[in-house]
């Protein structure tokens, strides 16, 4: 990646290094969510841990960097998308099955991965908001100017 | 080791230091010592065999003391030294105290430790698997049967993100319209 | 009983912090202390003496201790979090009124 903010952020061994552990900090907590049913785990923990691996990326390459590929609008929106699916998906529910809420998928298999009908859908809407939410947290506390007011 | 043992030893750790984060002049080091805080926090609940909560608490606690150390560290990194009340202190202390000793009384009538008398939960254990196919319980606790409560905390921690972005806004609704 | 007072005196730790401290910082922390030994209080409620953790694995029947606390106290770590947040942007946006985090200073939030 070309890196168009060489000056911010932290020095070269700490940005050499941030490249190798940022993906896999993001892969770990895509297996958290992912097997939130299988596991300990779930889409809090995995959603705080993919927030993390921004946070780190930041951290190391200054905010300018992330900024410059993912837009602020889009985190927002995400956050916000994912709290109405979670809300539509209780009223899918209310419809096919008759509860707010209610699992209208099946259970499947048990020790299966494809398996406890909506809760790994549920874990993943948690995750993008928690993740987004409490990233754009970070970013706003760390980067607030007193004197812009 | 019996699982005691060690909650003895974390509990003496956490408010050991506790007192030591409160009474810390530096802010930065109160901040990092609250971060340690939280991690035997971690500990005990691994060893009370709740890993879900170990994971949770790890994680949140590593993103809580990056937040205060971004917001708060650049403002007052020096040492302050605020003048305190003594005679305020000395009855905070003392009343205190005495709560603490009056709840030892009360601290009596709950079941002892390892032997809980919850009943709700047995069925839960039995049936959650059949019921839900999870294999995690707390899982299926907290996204199957309990679903309502999440609902709720998704909804609180939304209006919380929401509440600290409008604090932290740069302008106001009315000044941009009027630019 | 021994435990469950050591946490109860953590709870206390964590009210003399927010009582007697004038640093708003610090107050924060110890709001921070006081949740941290509520959510331990309830997981000692729950634990079952040489249960394990409530995971269910293919051909064992072993006990396991209640999820019942564990969930609640994830929904209250999570909120917790939220709340921290809101409470340092507080306390910037004073900071930046006031110049201060000395709560004896800051006069138009007294009654």
């Amino acid at each position: 990646m070309q890196n168009n903010f060489p000056n911010e952020g932290m020095s070269v061994i700490v940005k050499t290094i941030t490249r190798f552990t940022v993906w896999l900090i993001f892969l770990y907590g895509l297996y958290i969510v992912l097997h939130g049913h299988l596991s300990p785990g779930g889409g809090f923990a995995g959603g705080v841990i993919i927030a993390l691996s921004y946070v780190h990326l930041t951290l190391a390459y200054g905010k300018n960097f992330v900024l410059a590929r993912v837009d602020k609008f889009a985190m927002n929106s995400l956050e916000s998308i994912a709290a109405i699916l979670f809300v539509l998906t209780g009223i899918v529910g209310l419809y096919v099955v008759g509860n707010f809420l209610a699992n209208f998928m099946g259970i499947g298999k048990l020790y299966t991965l494809i398996s406890a009908g909506y809760i790994p859908m549920l874990n993943i809407f948690i995750c993008v908001k928690v993740g987004m939410g409490l990233y754009l947290v970070f970013y706003y506390l760390a980067s607030f100017k007193p004197q812009e007011g | 080791m019996p699982v005691d043992v060690w909650l003895y030893f974390i509990l003496g750790f956490m408010i050991i230091g506790s007192i030591a984060s409160l009474e810390i002049k530096n802010i930065l080091s109160s901040i990092i010592t609250i971060g340690v805080v939280g991690l035997g926090l971690s500990l005990a609940f691994l060893f009370l065999g709740a890993p879900d909560l170990a994971l949770v608490q790890f994680v949140f606690e590593i993103l809580c003391v990056i937040i205060l150390i971004r917001a708060f560290a650049k403002r007052s990194i020096e040492v302050r030294a605020l003048r305190r009340d003594v005679p305020e202190t000395i009855i905070a202390i003392v009343i205190l105290a005495s709560i603490f000793v009056l709840s030892i009384f009360a601290f009596k009538d709950l079941p002892s430790f390892g032997k809980p008398i919850v009943r709700v939960a047995e069925r839960y254990l039995a049936q959650a698997g059949v019921e839900t196919g999870s294999q995690n319980i707390v899982t299926s606790v907290i996204l199957n049967y309990r679903i309502y409560d999440t609902l709720g905390e998704v909804t609180v921690l939304f209006t919380a993100i929401l509440g600290t972005f409008t604090i932290l806004r740069k302008t106001g609704r009315k000044k941009r319209h009027a630019e | 009983m021994i435990l469950y007072l050591m946490c109860f005196f953590l709870f206390l730790v964590g009210v003399y912090g927010a009582i007697t401290k004038r640093d708003l910082i610090k107050i924060i922390l110890a709001i921070g202390i006081m949740g941290y030994s509520v959510n331990l209080f309830l997981v000692l409620l729950a634990y079952r003496t040489g249960a394990l953790a409530p995971i269910l694995e293919k051909g064992f029947n072993v006990p396991m201790v209640d999820p019942i606390p564990q969930a609640l106290v994830l929904t209250s770590i999570v909120i917790e979090l939220g709340v921290t947040a809101l409470m340092a942007a507080l306390a910037i946006r004073i900071y930046q009124k006031y110049d201060t985090f000395d709560i004896t200073k800051i006069r138009r939030l007294q009654g």
